[in-house]
């Protein structure tokens, strides 16, 4: 572990790492800024509504419809690689997922790898697993390159290095590439690339992702911007994709509007400019292209959620970002605010699953359950229900049998008896209308303080009169008998 | 810190009027139930009377069970499922009695009504009917004056400058974000200022407010800045949650600018009295 490669040190809970990220204000700039531009760019890719809910509605259908056949995608998936000449490799977990990697680079004698972006490698830390058994892995994706150099994760799942601006940038290649200073974004586009470049011939591995794995035809859709993409899974001899479980679907028509739901509500593209359909490795008579191509297929709590009906809609994601693009508290704190792989709304649903909820105890509660995420979901993941469903299982009697792994991480005996309290005052309207009366008669007893409520609002007076009073006289005159 | 939106994209996450509703209203009926709502029983009752005057004049007989208390939300959002499922029972229970509409002055209450309730009692076949029936009978205050009582008001107000505040319920769950535009566009006086991010959320959220402050804390700074900034003279909005946020926070902040319920405004502007005034 001695050659881990060092990542930002974290305050170890959501609401430390939230108030530090809050008094950052470059940060918030940075995040406010890029978020409302990706929010204009998203609307403007769906201008008309009807359309776009004509299409998140079909991209629901075929997710949901995928998954209600999961097992039996997943085998024909592999039946079909498999045919295509695509080594199919399967991970419980990201322990076995990188000692299947690392066992495939170790079979070339590999030491270099490239990677394209890939969020379940990230989930894997498969750098880092490298990098302790003597592997280089160099992220090949711009903004994966820049929070690799200054040894950060990302803060986003589509845009890893939005935390930052040009100058930040500048200043990193500057002190860690030598480069001369400049907030041109082509500029450092360029720098970027020449070193990349070389990289993509040195390499001995190319790593990617996948978006859609379609089993119909055993092939592997990714989309990118940067034809880093390509580069990684082509000029290198060997290509390894690594995936989770949930992103097989049956057909090929089926990404059409898989695809155009992704590009559009991630950033606001009619499409991507590369979009790979990987079927196999170089054939004889072809002149390029990897020689080995292998599919790492994780689970990684994936099956977790996918026993639990309701949970089991998480899994529909796409991986576009939208919802922490639309998200007010994502858009304060950022990504690195919510310590896991995956942050913002989709964060909170799906890290419990892979993590455990004991993990992410404070993550369900991270939402003013405003419902900008579900609005937005190219799929209909309906996040604010799922988020509510969490908060039930984060405070239940850990005792108890749970339905989510870590379950019952907030449960408090205490707060349990407060709201059975707050139930007795709510269904006995005697003890409402006391409680009323007390409240009102002695209003200017109210206490000054109330809690964390008053380190942001004044202290709430109740008024002279409650509504029930106020409206039981006025009927009583209006002639109004109250029912 | 003060320089947060300075240059953020104007206006991203506006409202844009792109959704009709999609919900087929009833006549005008002869009478309904108010359910006033916790927040505003203790904290805005002369919204509740205000609401209560706003249908009377057009004709409506309003009823206002004693019995009714809070509609369960505070415990379904905070995970007690139980505890709210037992007071919707007791809410359902009354409601239940006369089966008359339902007007509720806040769009979160009325969206627990109309889509948490099924939620809750999805396990119990034979409530679950009435909860539905609940659910088809219940409309926010803006969606009942201006779809069903089809309200004309007529301003006899001075000219003024307002901002609204749309709740996320009212956008998101009962789809009445439009309604109180539409109420407040029959004010010939009223020239309604559109604020910089109108439609993200406040920072509410219930119990978030207090069990994440710092982020709550962060957004309802933002929402009554640019409140503020907008240049008018006060905010109005229908829901009382939102309501009691944003005046709490404006008032810690030591501001002058304050919000006030919609059914006040529009009782004050459109009868020339004093809104709240006690009957």
């Amino acid at each position: 572990m001695s050659q881990r490669i060092p990542v930002t040190e974290l305050t170890p809970d959501f609401r430390g790492r939230a108030e530090e990220a809050l008094a950052d204000g470059q940060l918030r700039n940075n995040f406010r800024v890029a978020m409302d531009s990706l929010m204009t760019k998203r609307a403007n890719a769906f201008p008309d509504a009807d359309e776009r809910e004509g299409l998140r509605e079909l991209g629901n259908r075929i997710k949901a419809g995928a998954l209600s056949r999961l097992p039996d995608l997943l085998e024909q998936l592999e039946q079909k690689l498999t045919e295509n000449g695509v080594k199919v490799h399967w991970a419980e977990t990201v322990e076995e997922a990188n000692s299947l990697v690392h066992g495939i680079i170790e079979a070339r004698k590999g030491s270099q790898v490239v990677k394209g972006k890939s969020m379940v490698s990230e989930e894997m830390e498969m750098n880092d697993y490298l990098a302790e058994r003597g592997v280089e892995c160099l992220e090949s994706d711009m903004g994966e390159y820049i929070v690799q150099l200054d040894n950060e994760k990302p803060s986003h799942i589509i845009m890893p290095a939005i935390h930052k601006n040009a100058r930040q940038v500048s200043k990193l290649f500057h002190d860690k590439l030598g480069e001369p200073e400049t907030e041109d974004v082509n500029q450092l586009i360029q720098i970027g690339r020449r070193t990349l470049r070389r990289k993509f011939m040195e390499a001995d591995v190319g790593v990617s992702g996948v978006n859609f794995a379609i089993a119909e035809t055993g092939t592997l859709l990714l989309v990118e911007n940067e034809g880093n993409g390509r580069m990684s899974t082509t000029a290198p001899p060997v290509h390894i994709a690594v995936t989770g479980i949930e992103k097989v679907v049956p057909n090929l028509r089926d990404v059409v509007p898989l695809v155009s739901l992704l590009t559009r509500s991630a950033l606001g593209q009619p499409i991507t400019t590369y979009v790979n359909l990987i079927s196999g490795p170089r054939k004889p008579d072809e002149l390029d292209g990897p020689e080995e191509v292998h599919l790492v297929l994780l689970d990684n709590g994936r099956t977790g959620a996918f026993a639990d009906a309701q949970m089991r809609q998480t899994l529909n994601c796409i991986r576009c970002g939208a919802c922490m693009n639309h998200c007010p508290v994502y858009t304060r704190v950022g990504g690195h605010t919510y310590g896991e792989v995956y942050p913002g709304p989709i964060g909170k649903i799906i890290t419990p699953h892979m993590a455990g909820l004991d993990k992410v105890p404070d993550h369900p509660s991270a939402s003013s359950l405003c419902g900008a995420c579900g609005e937005v979901c190219p799929v209909k993941i309906p996040i604010p229900e799922l988020l509510q469903r969490l908060r039930q299982e984060n405070v239940k009697n850990p005792e108890q049998p749970q339905q989510v792994k870590g379950g019952g991480a907030k449960y408090s005996r205490t707060e349990r008896w407060i709201w059975r309290g707050w139930q007795m005052l709510n269904t006995r309207p005697a003890l409402y209308r006391s409680f009323l009366w007390a409240a009102t008669r002695f209003r200017v007893l109210a206490p000054k303080k109330a809690g964390s409520w008053t380190e942001n609002h004044s202290a709430p007076v109740p008024a002279r009169r409650s509504l029930h009073d106020l409206a039981a006289r006025h009927l009583d005159q209006n002639g109004g008998r109250p029912s | 810190m003060s320089q947060l939106f300075y240059d953020a994209a104007p206006n991203a996450t506006r409202v844009s009027p792109e959704r009709e509703p999609d919900r087929q209203y009833p006549e005008k009926p002869e009478a309904v139930t108010l359910f006033g709502t916790c927040v505003v029983d203790l904290f805005f009752p002369e919204a509740g009377l205000d609401a209560i005057r706003l249908l009377e004049r057009e004709g409506v007989r309003v009823y206002f069970p004693q019995e009714q208390s809070c509609c369960g939300q505070p415990a379904w959002t905070s995970g007690y499922r139980d505890e709210a499922k037992a007071v919707a029972r007791a809410q359902l229970d009354i409601l239940d009695r006369s089966g008359l509409p339902v007007v509720v002055p806040s769009g979160s209450c009325a969206g627990m009504f109309r889509h948490h309730y099924p939620a809750l009692f999805a396990d119990e076949p034979d409530t679950l009917k009435r909860v539905e029936a609940l659910a088809e009978r219940t409309f926010e205050l803006t969606e009942f004056l201006l779809k069903v009582c089809r309200v004309q008001l007529a301003d006899r107000g001075a000219p003024s400058k307002i901002a609204l505040h749309t709740s996320c319920s009212a956008r998101r769950e009962m789809n009445t974000h439009l309604h109180a535009r539409e109420l407040l566009q029959q004010l010939e006086g009223v020239e309604r200022i559109d604020h910089d991010h109108e439609s993200e959320c406040c920072g509410f959220g219930g119990t978030f407010s207090v069990r994440m402050p710092e982020v709550s804390g962060a957004m309802v700074k933002d929402k009554t800045r640019s409140l503020i900034d907008s240049g008018a003279v006060e905010m109005v909005t229908a829901d009382g949650g939102c309501l009691m946020n944003i005046n709490g926070s404006l008032e810690k902040q030591k501001k002058s600018f304050r919000g006030r319920h919609l059914a006040s405004f529009l009782w004050e502007r459109t009868n020339g009295a004093n809104a709240g005034e006690v009957a």
